[in-house]
């Protein structure tokens, strides 16, 4: 064999094993996503087949009780949607107000510029440190005890810088062209806002807004450190009164020696999985009716 | 009219304003409790100790143990998001088809959007006794099975924040390598994923502040009991995890007790506060080499 089809063997080869190489490493890394994926799959099919047969309406309509069998989950289904529904109630003007300021109104200066770090800062900081701000603010220092308004307060403050960054993405993705129009037909900045500019953000920042209030109603650690009882056997009714919600009655129950109560927690977990579902299903369907509308 | 616009203007800045008043807020509740707490306990004790006692008849204020716990799980965490999210952020940018990436990024986001105390069930109930199987010398409450969840937790959050950097990378690049003969793998390992350096680096960053400040895991399944160690095989106590376990009961205000939760959270403040910065540093860098 002469040196250059030696060469030109060599060649091939090396070409050969880099082919392979890199096919391997494509499937070694579909290998390590669907592991992912499957964890995924493995931790629900779990809950629900350590939970599915305590469902019942007896569960959902139950209150708390020191046998597993007859516990129930309406004092914190209830107290969740209370919580959260008081939670939008001050977070979402305020945040959507914010996000309209740094984004029609700012000009770039070095304020809205700090206001624009501190944002991004405050999304990234541990959720139990919001907790210690509603303990030492909220529950002491204004009096409010530990009530369904300290709890709100505390995770409007939480979910604020979230719902500010999808606002001012989803007023971005308002055309600016809309804007010139108006002022052209001599509206006044906040007539622009008011009438065309908000109404066209909608369905976008409903979006945002959903997907924040549905993290905020997977919060367990602030509401802890805000010493939310986990032991309460009614329906809140109203902003004073104490409360427990599902993921810390999950808590409660997940760290019972009983082991009757895992299927308890498991149960509960559904319930919460559910409503986390429905919430995400509604901004799923919000912003596919959006995106149809632009296209 | 021109009033009006002028007040209208001025209440939607103030509504700006109120998350730097929650920031300020944040360091002022830290710091009034942490000084409070700092002039009975010297610093040094706090942050040196090696024992961590305070609910005891002599209490003993080191720091040390809650922190080595949490570094010893966090840095599980991160031994499985980090090379799991990666491969999977370079399976997603430079392999998969598209349509492959359209059904596979929803259920990634699901995967980030599970409640922690779901995470936390899991890792007590399922994983734990899974790897008891494994490794027999498993505590039932230990670091390495909530480690192992957390890190799936943040596996979505590394591999799109990853993501992301590398579809940032331009063409060009890309195919100059393909020009010279390079496969995709040695395109992906020694082209994109340097050019996107920076920028993975700070979605590192950023996983690991979130694995760090990550509670109702810990708090669940493993254990509370500060011990300082590196063994992932006992049960230990994080910075979080003893933050729940002080405010379950029912600590009266103006006690030390009281005051330590805001001691360790202003430690666990500045720890996660530190690396945000760093990583949105990076990330600004990163935007300007390719702009």
């Amino acid at each position: 064999m002469s040196g250059a089809a030696l060469a030109d063997a060599t060649t091939r080869r090396a070409i050969a094993r880099r082919r392979w190489l890199d096919l391997l490493f494509q499937a070694l890394a579909l290998l390590v996503l669907c592991l992912a994926l499957g964890a995924l799959a493995v931790l629900i099919a779990d809950v629900w087949h350590d939970g599915y047969n305590r469902l019942s309406w007896d569960f959902l309509s139950g209150f708390p009780s020191r046998r597993p069998a007859d516990a129930g989950i309406w004092h914190a289904l209830s107290g969740s949607l209370f919580v959260i529904l008081v939670t939008a109630a001050l977070a979402v003007p305020v945040g959507v107000a914010a996000a309209l300021y740094l984004e029609e109104y700012a000009k770039s200066g070095l304020l809205a510029r700090v206001i624009e770090i501190n944002i991004t800062n405050l999304a990234a900081v541990p959720s139990i440190i919001y907790g210690l701000l509603g303990l030492g603010l909220f529950v002491r220092a204004m009096g409010m005890g530990r009530s369904v308004l300290a709890g709100a307060s505390t995770l409007a403050l939480l979910v604020l810088p979230v719902i500010i960054l999808s606002t001012r993405e989803a007023l971005r993705a308002v055309p600016s062209s809309i804007r010139e129009g108006s002022y052209a037909l001599g509206a006044t900045k906040w007539q622009t806002v008011w009438y065309q500019v908000l109404p066209v953000a909608l369905p976008g920042i409903l979006t945002g807004v959903i997907l924040a209030l549905s993290r905020a109603i997977g919060e367990t650690a602030p509401l802890i450190s805000i010493g939310a009882l986990t032991f309460v056997a009614f329906a809140p009714d109203s902003l004073w009164s104490p409360f427990t919600v599902l993921p810390i009655q999950v808590f409660n129950w997940v760290s019972r020696p009983q082991v009757e109560f895992q299927a308890t927690a498991a149960a509960g977990i559904l319930v919460l999985l559910a409503l986390l579902i429905t919430m995400n299903g509604a901004a799923i369907w919000l912003r596919d009716r959006y995106q149809k509308k632009l296209g | 009219m021109k009033r009006f616009e002028f007040l209208i203007e001025r209440a939607l800045f103030l509504c700006a304003l109120l998350s730097v008043g929650t920031t300020v807020g944040i360091i002022l509740v830290l710091a009034v409790e942490t000084y409070a707490f700092l002039l009975e306990v010297p610093i040094t004790d706090f942050l040196l100790g090696t024992n961590w006692t305070p609910l005891f008849a002599t209490p003993s204020f080191g720091v040390l143990p809650l922190v080595a716990g949490t570094v010893l799980v966090s840095g599980i965490a991160m031994m499985v998001a980090l090379p799991m999210g990666l491969l999977s952020a370079i399976y997603l940018s430079e392999y998969a088809p598209s349509k492959v990436r359209r059904a596979i990024k929803p259920v990634l986001e699901i995967l980030a959007g599970v409640p922690t105390v779901v995470y936390g069930y899991f890792a007590l109930l399922f994983v734990t006794p899974l790897l008891q199987w494994l490794l027999p010398d498993l505590a039932g409450f230990n670091a390495l099975s909530p480690g192992v969840v957390m890190g799936i937790m943040i596996l979505p959050m590394v591999s799109s924040l990853s993501e992301d950097a590398m579809r940032a990378v331009p063409r060009g690049l890309r195919e100059g390598a393909y020009a010279l003969g390079a496969t995709k793998m040695q395109t992906s390992l020694r082209v994109v994923v340097p050019a996107a350096f920076s920028g993975i680096t700070a979605a590192c960053i950023l996983a690991t502040s979130r694995a760090i400040g990550e509670t109702m895991i810990v708090a669940i399944a493993a254990g509370q009991q500060p011990r300082l160690t590196a063994n992932p095989l006992v049960p230990v106590e994080t910075m979080t995890a003893y933050i729940v376990q002080v405010s379950l009961g029912d600590t009266p205000q103006g006690t030390l007790e009281y005051r330590t939760i805001f001691a360790v959270g202003m430690l666990l403040f500045l720890g996660t506060f530190g690396l945000n910065l760093m990583s949105a540093w990076l990330r600004a860098r990163f935007r300007e080499e390719y702009t």
